[in-house]
């Protein structure tokens, strides 16, 4: 190792690999439904495109995560974003393309998305 | 690189390995790529997570879910329930975790929420072989700082200024050793880690090493750099394979980043390391010795002064620290002196790892910051003593230190206040014991020990600890006179003045301390030929009582020697002088009629 930068840059590069374990109170977390209606209905792509997306952009403090089936088999898959303080939002009938835009506006704008929401789904 | 959305996190500690986390971790793999998730999911081995009674320990993030006692016929619950449709396993994890509906933090838990982990900061996080992710966490930073915007000297004053002292047991200051070395005169000098670990019971180094070994490693090259040395080893018993191998590939990966080696930083300095395995005498600990042991020869110690910091390995300067206290260094360094000696008491500053052991619920490693008392350790953090027993000593120090009756069970856990009470910190062995214990055949246990590791140089230690043994066996046998007692107690002291090295110094600790607070256990021994907590066999009786004897002879045919007779449907009598008291009987009778006394 020959300068500080390299350790630097060693550091930012092995950041993403340990960010995931430490305890974070008062982040943001996605919610991904995984049970067999929520994976029957393509939840894990949804997940994985969270996680990159996430990851993309490099928000530290968000946690991506799964849960069980929430009982709305036939709007699945559904994510839910819980913003410390906040109401949670329930969006509904996700799918990769739409990931972005939720992370984009809802999660780093803290504006949610409302036309992808269970609200305007079942008006 | 890849992305993984959640990070299995497996034990591989020693306390984990042994109870079976290797086949563990094999069916993790082989789960996660049945279920395709090896690309979303990180599997990592780390080290020890400190409660190795509940081993092998599977934590998952990002839900923090802490998972105890795992088999591999659970991990294909786990994976397919947990990791692929979140739904967490509650059966399995930690009891003290679950709290209604919802998981807490591991954080909030009786055993963790009162440590404080320095020490242990990465054991547990972090994969102690891969040098990314040690880095990640702040690793090398502190190297970093020292190298390039301090001098020698500020490194040693922020040392001394933490307050730091040696966690090896002495608790000496280590920015005095550092200084006095940096000052010694000399065209070589060298920076040791003691790692031999001896006490029994202690497993604090073991783990460090294990878990965190590149913190030792980024500490003894500070060290090198603030005395001057370009040569570093880490004195390590080869009965720890497991960190030796960890230590091995976390100095491999140091070089090849250029962390240990030439022109570190390109700031031109230099250092190195290499391992030196020692083969398990106790008395390699002592600083004297372990480096004699370095150098090739018979590892013996030698008087001192000189002091290794004038001359020490090949009579050069030497700087030698325990791992404990080398894994506290780099903190200190990033986060100042200030920050540590806010942690502790007045004359001890930061944190002490204990390796918790014997009669405790909790067995395993805790990080508590000085002046946390006995009771807090014994009732919060390690969960009382099972069976609803009482508790009734806890020995600090392994086999130089002393036992901690109950009666002193809020003395703060600091260097000074345990040496006031006759016992010592030691390396950080705590064990603790119930009334079922018996105090002298506790010290004898640790007498026998010190009589197979004395070395034989000096007499005081070589004939004198195995007096010490004869007169206490003869006690346990119930053979002891009053006379006995005094003279344990005046051979205690002229060992202690006499003796050559640490070891033979500390020997009669044990007896000593357990005299002064259990003299009743002892008398009890001679004059009642009694011992109190019906350990000691050669003093125990075991009887019938002829109440609840239905005559029903199991036990007579049990016994071995046929010291028992009667006629069935009577009570039967054991025979005194036939007894060899194995407690066949006992174990046989199903009325409960055979009392042990």
């Amino acid at each position: 190792m020959k300068s500080l930068a390299e350790l630097q840059e060693i550091r930012n590069r092995a950041l993403n690999q340990v960010n995931l374990r430490k305890e974070r109170a008062d982040g943001i977390r996605v919610v991904v439904g995984m049970a067999t209606c929520g994976i029957a209905a393509g939840a894990r792509p949804v997940l994985n495109a969270f996680v990159r997306e996430v990851e993309a952009r490099n928000l530290t403090d968000v946690m991506v995560t799964q849960t069980g089936c929430i009982g709305m088999c036939r709007l699945e898959p559904i994510v839910e974003v819980y913003v410390p303080g906040q109401e949670k939002v329930t969006y509904v009938h996700m799918t990769e393309d739409k990931v972005a835009r939720v992370v984009a506006e809802h999660i780093i704008n803290n504006r949610p998305v409302t036309e992808y929401t269970v609200g305007s789904e079942t008006k | 690189m890849n992305i993984y959305r959640a990070h299995v996190l497996v034990c591989g500690g020693t306390g984990c390995t042994s109870s079976g986390s290797a086949a563990v971790q094999e069916e993790f793999e082989k789960q996660l790529k049945e279920n395709n998730l090896e690309n979303e999911v990180k599997l990592v081995q780390t080290g020890c997570f400190g409660l190795c009674a509940l081993g092998p320990v599977v934590v998952v993030y990002p839900e923090g879910a802490f998972y105890s006692k795992v088999k591999a016929e659970d991990v294909k619950e786990i994976v397919e329930e947990h990791l692929l449709k979140g739904r967490i396993v509650k059966r399995l994890l930690y009891k003290e975790t679950v709290d209604e509906d919802t998981i807490k933090s591991l954080n909030d838990t009786a055993f963790y929420a009162k440590q404080k982990r320095v020490a242990l900061r990465n054991c547990g996080v972090i994969n102690p072989e891969n040098i990314d992710e040690y880095i990640a966490v702040d690793g090398y930073q502190a190297l970093a700082k020292a190298l390039t915007e301090m001098t020698r000297e500020e490194v040693i004053q922020v040392i001394k200024d933490s307050g730091l002292r040696g966690r090896g047991g002495g608790g000496f200051p280590t920015g005095m050793k550092w200084d006095f070395t940096y000052k010694a005169e000399g065209d070589q000098k060298y920076v040791c880690c003691n790692a031999d670990e001896g006490d029994p019971g202690a497993f604090m180094d073991r783990s460090v090493l294990e878990g965190d070994p590149h913190a030792v490693i980024e500490a003894m090259a500070i060290a090198g750099y603030a005395v001057g040395a370009d040569q570093g080893y880490i004195y390590i018993r080869a009965e720890y394979p497991i960190a030796v191998e960890r230590l091995k590939i976390a100095i491999g990966q140091a070089r090849e980043y250029g962390l240990l080696g030439k022109d570190i930083f390109g700031t031109g300095f230099n250092f190195d390391l290499d391992i030196r395995l020692g083969a398990g005498a106790f008395v390699c600990g002592e600083e004297t010795a372990l480096l004699t042991s370095i150098e090739g020869k018979r590892g013996e110690p030698r008087p001192r002064p000189p002091f290794p910091a004038i001359k020490g390995l090949w009579g050069k300067p030497t700087l030698l620290n325990n791992v404990e206290t080398y894994a506290n260094i780099a903190q200190i360094i990033l986060k100042g002196a200030d920050w540590f000696a806010s942690m502790g008491t007045e004359k001890s500053k930061g944190t002490k790892v204990f390796a918790l052991g014997g009669k405790i619920n909790n067995t395993g490693l805790v990080e508590i910051p000085m002046g946390t008392t006995l009771r807090e350790i014994i009732e919060e953090i390690g969960g009382g003593i099972p069976n609803g027993k009482k508790f009734k000593a806890a020995q600090t120090g392994g086999p130089s230190g002393g036992c901690i009756p109950a009666s002193l069970i809020d003395t703060p856990i600091d260097y000074d206040s345990l040496i006031s009470i006759g016992s010592m910190m030691g390396s950080g062995g705590l064990i603790v014991m119930d009334e079922d214990n018996c105090m002298v055949d506790i010290a004898k246990f640790f007498l026998e020990f010190t009589v197979d590791e004395s070395c034989g140089k000096c007499a005081p230690c070589r004939i004198g600890t195995k007096r010490l043994l004869e007169i206490l066996t003869k006690i346990t046998d119930g053979k002891g006179t009053m006379e006995d007692l005094d003279r344990l107690e005046s051979l205690c002291y002229a060992i202690k003045s006499s003796a050559l090295c640490g070891l033979g110094q500390t020997a009669p600790n044990p007896v000593l301390s357990t005299l002064r607070y259990f003299r009743d256990e002892y008398e009890a021994h001679v004059k009642d030929k009694k011992c109190p907590a019906h350990v000691c066999k050669a003093l125990a009786q075991y009887k019938i009582n002829p109440e609840k004897c239905r005559g029903c002879s199991l036990c007579s045919r049990q016994c071995p020697v046929g010291a028992i007779s009667g006629e069935i449907k009577s009570p039967f009598v054991i025979d005194q002088n036939k007894c060899i008291k194995c407690g066949a009987c006992q174990a046989a009778c199903k009325f409960g009629a055979i009392d042990k006394e």
